[in-house]
């Protein structure tokens, strides 16, 4: 699986944090820093972070079947 | 899935509708799946209408919404009767479109001026061509005039300003915004507002129009006038569901009642089969009931939109058990500051300011009632609103949040 953050469509909604803990936060700074290959997330649990995005900035590539 | 149904239509093709669809095909319902829209256009995304898209940073169809590609997409077209007993939509065209499942899934309307208007000039905000219509007006220069201090109306004030017209902005509340996220992000917003050259009026209301055809201002309740050559009225929306009136479904401040699986409930409270209710057309559980709280709520946001379609179509075509539900989320985006709240901020009896500093743009407050968490506003702070969130699930129990 490999997640893929659009940093130009980024507007700090916080969704995917709140998805997806484990996968996503903030720094100090309130930059998203995020896992681009989590493996101890589930995939249904990075796909619902994806979702939630109100820009689509997050994409996520494969995974496992 | 044996026993589920064959077929299922979709009446509202906006982001409740679609992400509805999209949780069909996902959960491997695979009979024919039929989006109806009362809109001449492909599904698109809404928020973008009241900020991007009118400044013009952001062409219209760049809103649009990608469609799974075995959705059958009826654009142009408006349910206008629910026969429930012959499980059938009555369309404008006078077509019928059978259903063995039903998504309601119709939206809202934005709230019309309760009064006359000229007839030019005189505009709301809810769907693309109105933003055409007010991207154009702004395009002219021309002064604008916007009634309603609510999101929707600060949004567009903000967008105004950035495209080069002058703004006048009439909020009947004290501060904008202070009912949906409190008086301290509803002063922050006023101080936003002033900053950037609007001319805000708190405390007033219009009490008539003048102009005979094209509108050219507005009288105030304080006996003041403002000249406009346009006006935009933002004065809320009300649930789009008149027309399942007669069908014999429940309501509750005009949405449809619906179960904390998304089933519609008749007019006894019993839910009724096959029909699913999402997006702003639902009257929902209250999501963090409290002593005195209404049972249902009608909540318009986005992220309900999202966060409710897996679980409606769950409970119309079964499969693995749906996620949790989350607590309510909303969001505005002014002059680049980002507000972004989780909960029900409005229905706090107490408020904890944990950071104001309104000269970095910067706010934290988190809002109780009855010693419980109820909601969390931050500004430029968003970093900080998960914790509130956690705070809010934790505290009125996931079975209540989880439905």
């Amino acid at each position: 699986m490999r997640i893929h953050v659009d940093r130009t469509r980024c507007a700090n909604h916080g969704q995917c944090v709140f998805a997806a803990p484990g996968v996503f936060s903030f720094d100090d700074d309130e930059n998203l820093v995020y896992d681009p290959a989590p493996e101890a997330t589930p995939a249904a649990e990075v796909a619902r972070a994806a979702a939630a995005c109100p820009v689509r900035a997050v994409t996520v590539e494969g995974g496992p079947a | 899935m044996s026993g589920g149904p064959s077929s299922i239509v979709v009446v509202g093709a906006g982001i409740a509708g679609l992400r509805t669809a999209t949780a069909l095909r996902d959960r491997g319902f695979a009979g024919r799946l039929v989006l109806i829209g009362n809109e001449p256009h492909a599904p698109y995304d809404r928020p973008p209408l009241s900020k991007e898209v009118l400044t013009g940073r952001l062409a219209p169809e760049a809103a649009a919404l990608p469609v799974p590609a075995d959705v059958e997409v009826r654009s142009g077209r408006a349910a206008v009767r629910l026969d429930r007993a012959a499980r059938r939509v009555l369309l404008d065209d006078g077509s019928a479109q059978s259903y063995e499942g039903l998504v309601i899934a119709t939206g809202a309307t934005a709230v019309p001026w309760p009064g006359p208007t000229p007839a030019q000039g005189v505009l709301t905000l809810r769907g693309l061509d109105d933003a055409a219509r007010l991207r154009a007006a702004l395009a002219e220069g021309d002064p604008l005039l916007v009634v309603g201090g609510g999101f929707l109306g600060c949004e567009i004030a903000s967008a105004a300003r950035e495209a080069g017209a002058p703004v006048a902005l009439v909020c009947r509340d004290r501060l904008p915004m202070r009912r949906t996220v409190g008086a301290e992000v509803g002063a922050l917003v006023a101080r936003l507002q002033t900053e950037a050259g609007v001319s805000l009026r708190t405390g007033v209301t219009v009490t008539g129009f003048s102009g005979s055809r094209r509108v050219t201002g507005v009288e105030l309740s304080d006996g003041t006038r403002i000249r406009a050559r346009t006006v935009v009225t933002a004065l809320g929306a009300r649930p789009a569901t008149d027309w399942t009136r007669g069908s014999g479904l429940g309501t509750h401040s005009g949405g449809l009642r619906c179960d904390h699986r998304r089933r519609a409930l008749d007019e006894e409270g019993r839910p009724v089969e096959g029909i699913v209710v999402v997006g702003d057309a639902a009257a929902a559980p209250h999501p963090l009931p409290y002593p005195g709280a209404p049972s249902h709520l009608v909540i318009g946001h986005w992220s309900g939109a999202v966060d409710h379609a897996d679980t409606a179509a769950a409970t119309l075509v079964g499969g693995p058990p749906p996620g949790p539900v989350p607590p309510p989320s909303f969001w505005s985006d002014q002059y680049g500051v980002r507000v972004r709240a989780v909960g029900l901020p409005g229905a706090a009896d107490r408020v904890e300011v944990h950071e104001y500093d309104p000269e970095r743009r910067r706010v934290e407050i988190s809002q109780h009632r009855d010693g419980r968490t109820v909601g969390a506003v931050t500004v430029n702070r968003t970093s900080r609103l998960a914790a509130h969130r956690a705070r809010i699930v934790a505290e009125h129990g996931e079975g209540v949040v989880v439905g």
